[in-house]
């Protein structure tokens, strides 16, 4: 890139640097675009009430603050409860750790069977596997709650990371899928002549061989599952909502005077979880979605 | 000796398309046996049904005297090498060479001991703590080499295993392996479709085309006398000289005449020749057509020819002429005089000859 700059002649490397800056200017537009919420979410669970009231949406808080942090955290109520959004917090936690977990390990190992093992009717089964990937939550609303009602799980927390396993494995089945097709047969066949059976093969050749995919497969569920409202408002009761039907019960009780900033610190806590996996492992996740063919 | 792998009337098909026909092969302990045929002709498919990696269709497959058909690839006490290595990409060297003795449970002592045993053989014991990903091509394949050799099994199966190295690597590793065999002593099924691995390696040759066994033979039996034209045209290179003739009886000899795109056509005697239908194909090798008076013999025939091209090849220089419509190559010595479009006198030697019909292509001497 330089070298091609500097060995054209002057003018042409004008235009070069120019064009540079425009493509800067539109992406520090567009970064400015999406960053403003966040930046109005965050200084405003930093002001107290009175200097909303007074201030404008997108000035620096004056004195910061972080009892709207705390009211958040321990106290805000969400309906006649006032414990904040801890309980339902780590509500969350416990639905999305396990449902992510075994997600991922059914998704890996229908991907490696359906990749690998070529039985009678894989395809057909794929293609099955694929379309439940694209039917409307909405549309299964109702038969899932009979199902976990007959099934003694309707309103619980197992009952929810239930629904979320069914619902990821599609997903997770086509992301390990697409990764293990690349991966050449001849090492089945090898770790066959070896002596290896199915799990053998699976343990020791294809799982050290999937950490990006784990990322990715990881970082979409997790995403997918923390993030879920749908699901979470419909299948749980009083002591089990996760973080975000909380978070809305929080934002939508009408009682007294509406607190923008506890509202807004209480938003920044659900999401904060997803920012934090999006940060810490992003990098895997693009690399992930690109990486290619293992060569023996 | 009872055979060590014995292929009785093997089918094999994938839906409707018969992918192998009728396949018969024994082969003694201590062989060498080369599969070779074009690309797609079911060498490979032929070897995973060997290893148990393919079902097989039909027939029988049985390995020392023991029935194959519900056996899986793990009991069958074969090693396999293939074309893409296979190494397992996240195990080290030493990993790779000792997984099949840790997935059998072997003790540690003992893979130890043979790892290090094999690793001398192959000489990779500096290489034992990389990755696959870290090793160059032909390391790769000495891994490869030595994740086979380590099983000592009964049968060695390689799938064209050189076909990813550069010429001269191929060259050095095609010597190593003879040299394996001979020091091992071992039972060996190879494919490739590199006619001269297969001259070079085998003790016994299968030619394949289109899942049909051409001929089974040694090396000297498929060269000198090959069952059909496929054969004779496949294997040796240059390529056996196929011409159209036409023949007739003369009292005891056979007249060969070979017709010329100018001046008269060209006559040669076979005194040993069999009946003969009147239109055949002629086929010589291209050292069986020598410089005159390079060549002496009681079937040897001078005649006179027109050089179209001269390529010289270091050690012999090819002389191309045109006999019956087809390009023939003359295989002379690396002194010759011989000049693109001058005469010169070639000299026939008709005893190797081997005749083929034209329309089935079977041998016919
Ligand atoms: N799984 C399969 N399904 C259908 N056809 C196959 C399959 N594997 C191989 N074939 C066909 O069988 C033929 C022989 O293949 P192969 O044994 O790989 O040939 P070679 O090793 O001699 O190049 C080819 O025509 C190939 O297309
Ligand atoms: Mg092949």
């Amino acid at each position: 890139m330089t070298d091609l700059a500097s060995s054209s002649p002057p003018r042409a490397g004008w235009n070069r640097r120019l064009l540079r800056w425009m493509l800067y200017a539109i992406l520090g537009l567009f970064a400015l675009y999406y960053l403003l919420p966040l930046f109005v979410m965050l200084t405003t669970s930093l002001k107290s009430l009175e200097e909303i009231r007074a201030g404008s949406l997108i000035a620096l808080p004056r004195d910061v603050t972080f009892s709207p942090w705390a009211t958040a955290w321990s106290s805000a109520c969400t309906g006649i409860q006032c414990e904040g959004l801890r309980p339902y917090f780590w509500n969350s936690v416990l639905i999305a750790i396990p449902a992510v977990a075994l997600s991922t390990m059914l998704g890996a190992m229908n991907g490696y069977v359906i990749a690998q093992w070529r039985f009678r009717g894989a395809n057909l089964i794929f293609s099955l596997m694929l379309f439940g990937c694209f039917i409307p939550f909405q549309v299964v609303l109702l038969p899932m709650a009979r199902l976990l009602g007959m099934m003694g799980l309707a309103g619980s927390i197992p009952g929810l990371i239930f629904v979320h396993v069914i619902y990821g494995i599609g997903f997770t089945t086509l992301f390990f899928r697409n990764y293990y097709v690349t991966i050449p047969a001849d090492l089945v066949k090898a770790a066959k002549v070896d002596g290896a059976g199915f799990f053998r093969i699976f343990w020791s050749i294809f799982l050290p061989l999937s950490l990006p995919i784990i990322v990715v497969t990881v970082i979409w569920q997790f995403t997918q599952i923390w993030n879920d409202f749908l699901f979470g408002v419909s299948f749980s009761e009083a002591g089990t909502q996760p973080v975000t039907v909380a978070l809305n019960n929080i934002v939508n009780s009408t009682t007294g005077v509406k607190e923008y900033n506890v509202d807004m610190a209480a938003a920044i806590i659900a999401a904060l979880p997803t920012l934090i996996v999006y940060v810490v492992a992003g990098k895997y996740f693009v690399r992930g979605l690109t990486a290619g063919s293992v060569k023996g | 000796m009872a055979p060590i792998l014995d292929i009785r009337n093997l089918y094999k098909n994938y839906g409707a398309t018969e992918v192998l026909k009728d396949i018969n092969i024994a082969i003694e302990p201590g062989d060498f046996l080369v599969l070779v045929g074009p690309s797609g002709c079911g060498k490979s498919t032929l070897l995973n049904c060997i290893a148990g990696l393919e079902t097989i269709s039909g027939g029988s497959l049985s390995i020392d005297g023991r029935d194959m058909t519900h056996v899986s690839p793990k009991d069958r006490d074969i090693a396999m090498v293939f074309q893409s290595y296979a190494l397992y990409p996240t195990m080290s060297v030493a990993k790779n060479i000792t997984f099949g003795m840790k997935v059998r449970g072997v003790d540690k002592a003992t893979q130890a001991r043979k790892l290090g045993e094999v690793a001398a053989q192959l000489q990779i014991e500096q290489l034992l703590n990389r990755k696959p990903g870290q090793l160059s091509g032909g390391q790769r394949q000495r891994v490869a080499m030595g994740r086979a050799l380590v099983r000592d099994p009964k049968l060695f199966l390689f799938d064209e295993p050189l076909s990813n190295l550069d010429a001269k690597l191929r060259v050095e590793m095609r010597t190593e392996i003879k040299r394996l065999h001979q020091s091992l002593n071992a039972s060996m099924v190879y494919v490739t479709h590199d006619q001269i691995e297969a001259m070079t390696l085998a003790t016994k040759i299968v030619v394949m085309k289109a899942g049909i066994i051409q001929q089974i033979g040694t090396p000297a039996e498929i060269y000198n006398r090959p069952t059909n034209l496929f054969v004779a045209d496949f294997m040796g290179s240059p390529a056996m000289n196929l011409i159209p003739a036409r023949a007739t009886r003369e009292g005891a000899a056979t007249r060969l005449e070979i017709a010329r795109n100018s001046g008269p056509p060209l006559v040669l005697m076979d005194q040993t020749a069999p009946e003969l239908p009147d239109q055949i194909i002629l086929g010589l090798r291209p050292e069986d057509i020598a410089e005159a008076g390079f060549r002496s013999g009681s079937g040897v025939q001078e005649a006179e020819c027109l050089v179209d091209m001269v390529e010289p090849a270091g050690a012999d220089t090819f002389v191309v002429t045109s006999l019956g419509g087809k390009e023939v190559t003359a295989r002379l010595h690396a002194e010759t005089s011989a000049r693109a479009r001058q005469h010169l006198s070639l000299a026939f030697d008709i005893s190797k000859a081997s005749y083929f019909a034209p329309e089935s292509g079977q041998r016919l001497n």
